[in-house]
Order: C-alpha cells, then structure tokens, then sequence
C-alpha cells in the first residue's frame, strides 16, 4: 500500500534510513548494473561504461541465427500468459463458488482433493506429463503448455475464491433468491461483485505465475515456433558458440518491464491476496 | 392473500424443529410470530419464502399449494434482519433488481421504483450505495425492494432488531402504516413483545417449535392460556408467586393467607402459581399484601417497585411517580385480585 510516511515525534526516522540504504546498496548496485550494462560497453575489468551502444539491444530489430524472431516469442508469451490467466479466472471463480455455498455431492472430497493438489509439487509430474503430451500429440504446442500450466495453478485460485467467497453474507444470497433471480444470476449480479478485488487480485497473480513460468515450457514446448521470453532467455545462456552476456541482460530487461509496469499500476490489488480478504 | 400451513414439520438432520404446526394468516392481516430465539419462528418463515423446504406438510399461498415451488416462482417479498442490500448497487438498482431479473423494460422498471420510493419516503436517496445510507434509509429500501412487485406475502424476519431505539419506534409505525396502505398480507418474526403487540392484528406465540397460543395482542394480554405466555407478554413483566390453594385462599409456603375470589372450585392442596401484572399491584384494589419496597426504578412518567413479601417472592408494581416511598420502606398496598391469573404447577391456567 502506499502510505505517506508520517513524522514521528518520538525518533528520528534518519539512523533507519541510513541503515537500510547501506544494506539495499549491493542490491541497487547490481540492477543498475543490469541496465547499464544493457546500453554500454566497459573495458575487462572496469565497472566504469567506457562508450554508449545499442547493439546489444539489437535483438529487438533482427533475428539471431538459429534464435527465433524475439516479437513472435513475446507474442507466444501473452497469449501463453493471458490464456491461463482467462482459464484460472474463469474456472477458479466458478469451482470456488460451487465448494463454498452449493450443496454439491461429495463436496469434502473435493475441498481435500484441491488442497492436497495445491500441495503437491508439480516438477515432479513433469515427466508423465511430457508422456501424456506426447501421446495427445500436444507436445510442442502452447495449448498443450497452456492446459498443464492453468491446470497446476487451478488448487490455488480456487481455493482462494472459496475462501473470498465464504465472507459473502448468505442473506445476500436468499434476498437474490426471494427477489426472483436463479442461482446463477445470484451468483453473477450479486456474489461475483461482492468479491470483485479478489477476482482482480486472482488474475495479477495468475498473470505474473504464468509470465515467470520456465520450467514447463522448457520441457513441454521448447520448439523456436512456441517459445516464451523465459525459454529464449535461458537459450541464450546455453548458447556456448555465440555467448553474449550483455544481450542476456538486454533479454532480462526487456522480460522484466511488463511486470514491473503491473507492479506500479496494479500492486494495491496484489495486497489484496497476500494480506488475506478484505471487501472492497 | 391467505396464507395457510397444514400440518409442516421441518427438520434439520435428526433434529426437529418444528412437528405439525397449523397456523392461518388472513387475506390483509398482519400477523407476528413471537417467541425465545430457538423456537422455530425463522425456521417457518424460511419455509414459507421457499429458502427451506418443508419435512412433511403443506404451505398454501390462497388456494395454491407453494410447497413444491422454489423461491423464485412464489412471490414473497422478504426484509431480512440485515437488510440484505446489496452493496455494489443503487438504492434505485436495489429496489429494482427483482424487476430486472423479470426482464422489465427500463423506463418501466423506473417509473416503478419512483413510485415505490415515494411510498417509503426515499425518492431523494436513490442514486446512494446502500453504505452511505442510515439503519433507517436501509430499511426503507429493503422494505421498498420487497414490495416492489407487489408480493402475496410480506416476511419480516426481526426487521427492526438492528435499529437504535428512537428509530425503532419510527419504523414500527412506518412499517404497519405501509403494510395497510398496500393491504398485504404480513408475517412478522420477532423475540420483542413490545414489536409484536404494538404493530400486529395477531400474534402466534411460539416455543419450541410449537405454537403455544395465537390471539389479539390485548386478547393474549388479558387472557394468557399460560404462564409462559403472561411471563412473555408485558413490560414490566408480570410477577410470579408460588403457593397453593386452601378454602377458597392462596396460602404462601410460610402459611400467610390471601383470600382470592377466583380461587372458587379449586381443589384444596392444589400447587398453584399466581400471576400478579405489576399494574394490578399498587394504589387500588381489593386485598392489601404486606410488603417491603426492595428496588425502585423511574422511568419518567411512572416508578417501577420491587417489593418482597414476607416469604421472599416478589411483586412489581408499577405506579405514577410519587416521592414518598423509598428502597427499604414497608408497605401495604392493594392487589387487584380480580385481574390475577392462576396457573397449575404445569403452567396452564386455571
């Protein structure tokens, strides 16, 4: 949340600050480093830049040998990011909806199952996934990497839902009843409002999961038509016969800014998640 | 619309709530079901709305029979303890949500809603979020949205529970003075008897899960058909005294004798309790009880006495203000033995 910082009368705010900025500096140091390195070029061993240069950002405007085009892998990455932020959302608020107010059969299995799922680290069904991907012929594909991913996400989106849900007075709901509306108007005119930050929250989250996600790309769909940002990223590193440290960077930075732009707009709805349920 | 449940049961689980209740509602009457938390008195308005289905019985809205339908094809218009609004709404979308979900043209809905809003007295509130309301303006609305396609039945389920005192007295009036305009039929669900005897043509006292007695508010005053019922009714309430009956006399445990008429016909012996209105003890009647004043309470207009009697039990009375009397005096007042109940051991009365 951003708050002004109020004067204490008690201490003085100075020692803190001074503090912190002292240990954060190797931090700063090291992202401003990130981008500077980005722009120019130093001689070995000098932390000083000697000359400004954009050649490093020259994958923007043409395509490495044997890289795939950079704008069709980011593309990949939102479609890849926005599709599975859609599923959660879509899926998430619905399945909360159902384990939190409807008297469904076997409705604690279910509870149990998403809990247990959310457990449950994923890296360790890669391997039958990849084979299952395989044998659907989805191997390779970002709908394949798209199902496993907003699949694996799901527990937890809709265990937070269930739980934004279940602070939704029931009145709300029997007033909606008695007014005439079915159960599924209830739930879109009167429920889902009811707990709008927490949809929006859900969907930032999901956002940032999916645009981070390396690893079940790298396995599921590593071909240069699929790639993401964070594959092409990890490729470059790999890449023993043209390694440039500095384009790494540059490839960093520009994988970086849609998250931080997110950040700064939206980063009073992710407390919204972390802080635990409030009512907007 | 004339309401009727034939013999409704309703349990949850194992446990039963209500077992055979039969109760009639008039066309246009507004009736109260009175009784302690845990009686069974939402549980019959839920059923009634449709929220709850019943066990075994039936529930006729006139001569339809509603058990089977769901809420949404029975027309009831309820307020709900907490209102109910909904947040994200107008007060003009609110109301007219029930008319919305029917899929009514836009300027009808809104032509509608005025009119309604006029009725409640919020015409000028309806571009407000139900947050920037009072408890009062909420009501209004709730009420409003309840009323607005005209139910054939109003439910009121402790509409007035959450309302700070002054505002409470308002709404009663307000909530009966609607519920005549538009000549509804009203089932009112409260634990205050002060709410059910000033706002109802009738009341139907319940406990657990039984109705114990339904009559006019003054009917079930004057003539109680138990002591559960004279303990409920009243405030001050009434005063209990234990003791049994002898020669035509009520004979305390420590032998002190009052002479009651009313006791004719009763067997010797029998275990009696005497119900005693605190306005029946005072300056006027027909036997005098000796007594000492152990509390005294004004309340304005009028001075509330406990006066302990030689054997320990306890009279109130309830008289005009007067300065002579004070916490500790002995007193010998008159109790009107005429307007005393007699209640068996059991509770019934005699």
């Amino acid at each position: 949340m951003i708050e002004k910082t109020r004067v204490s009368a008690n201490f003085s705010s100075v020692p803190v600050v001074l503090l912190l900025g002292l240990l954060s500096l190797p931090l700063v140091l090291i992202y401003a480093y990130l981008f500077i390195d980005t722009i120019s070029n130093s001689d070995a061993g000098s932390l000083v830049p000697s000359e400004f240069t954009l050649q490093h950002w020259s994958f923007l405007w043409e395509t490495k040998p044997g890289k795939p085009n950079i704008w069709l892998v980011t593309l990949n990455t939102f479609v890849f990011t926005s599709v599975i932020t859609a599923v959660i959302l879509l899926v998430s608020s619905m399945a909360g909806y159902v384990l939190s107010r409807l008297n469904v059969p076997a409705r604690g299995f279910f509870l149990a199952g998403v809990m247990v799922l959310h457990a449950f680290p994923s890296v360790t069904l890669i391997i039958a996934i990849f084979i299952v991907l395989q044998y659907l012929g989805l191997y390779n594909s970002l709908l394949g990497v798209i199902l496993v991913k907003a699949a694996i996400d799901l527990p937890l989106g809709i265990w937070l839902m269930k739980g934004f849900y279940d602070t939704v007075p029931w009145e709300i709901e029997m007033a909606g009843i008695v007014d005439g509306a079915s159960r599924f108007t209830v739930w879109r005119r009167l429920v889902l409002p009811q707990i709008r930050p927490a949809v929006m929250a859900l969907g930032l989250f999901s956002f940032l999961s999916g645009w981070s996600e390396f690893i079940l790309p790298q396995v599921l769909a590593p071909g240069a038509q699929v790639q993401v940002l964070s594959v092409y990223l990890a490729s470059l590193i790999a890449d023993d016969n043209n390694f440039d440290f500095a384009t790494f960077k540059a490839v960093g930075v520009f994988y970086v800014i849609p998250v931080l732009i997110l950040y700064v707009f939206f980063q009073k709805h992710l407390m919204n998640i972390y802080g635990g349920g409030t009512k907007g | 619309m004339r309401i009727l449940l034939d013999k409704f049961s309703k349990s949850f689980g194992t446990t039963k709530v209500i077992e055979g209740m039969d109760l009639e509602v008039g066309s246009g009457e507004m009736l109260a079901l009175l009784g302690p938390s845990g009686c069974g008195k939402s549980t019959t308005l839920f059923a009634i709305c449709g929220i709850h289905r019943p066990t075994s019985g039936r529930i006729l809205f006139g001569d339809k029979d509603v058990t089977g339908l769901p809420s949404q094809e029975r027309n009831v218009g309820v307020v709900f303890q907490s209102y109910a609004l909904y947040p994200h709404m107008t007060v003009a979308e609110n109301i007219g949500f029930p008319l919305t979900v029917r899929r009514l043209a836009a300027a009808d809905i809104r032509k509608e809603v005025a009119e309604i809003a006029a009725l409640v007295h919020i015409d000028n509130l309806l571009d407000r979020r139900p947050s920037q309301l009072s408890g009062g303006q909420q009501q209004r609305v709730a009420l409003a949205r309840a009323l607005i396609r005209r139910p054939d039945v109003l439910l009121l389920d402790e509409p007035l529970a959450n309302l700070d005192a002054k505002l409470r007295l308002e709404m009663r009036s307000e909530i009966r003075r609607l519920q005549k305009e538009t000549g509804i039929t009203a089932i009112l669900v409260t634990h205050d008897q002060v709410e059910a005897m000033s706002m109802c043509d009738r009341i139907a006292i319940m406990k657990a899960g039984e109705i114990v007695q339904i009559a006019t508010p003054s009917g079930m005053y004057n003539d109680p058909r138990s002591a559960f019922v004279a303990g409920f009714l009243g405030n001050p309430p009434i005063s209990f005294l234990k003791g049994r009956a002898e020669q035509g006399a009520f004979v305390f445990a420590n032998g002190i004798r009052l002479s009651l008429a009313i006791l004719g016909g009763i067997p010797d012996g029998t275990v009696l309790t005497l119900g005693v209105r605190p306005e029946h003890f005072g300056t006027s009647g027909d036997i005098a009880v000796d007594g000492k004043i152990a509390f005294a309470e004004t309340q304005g207009r009028e001075n509330l006495y406990d006066v302990i009697l030689p054997d320990g039990s306890v009279l109130r009375s309830i008289q005009s203000v007067r300065n002579d009397v004070a916490v500790g005096d002995a007193v010998r007042w008159s109790l009107d033995s005429k307007a005393a109940l007699v209640f068996a051991e059991d509770g019934r009365r005699l």
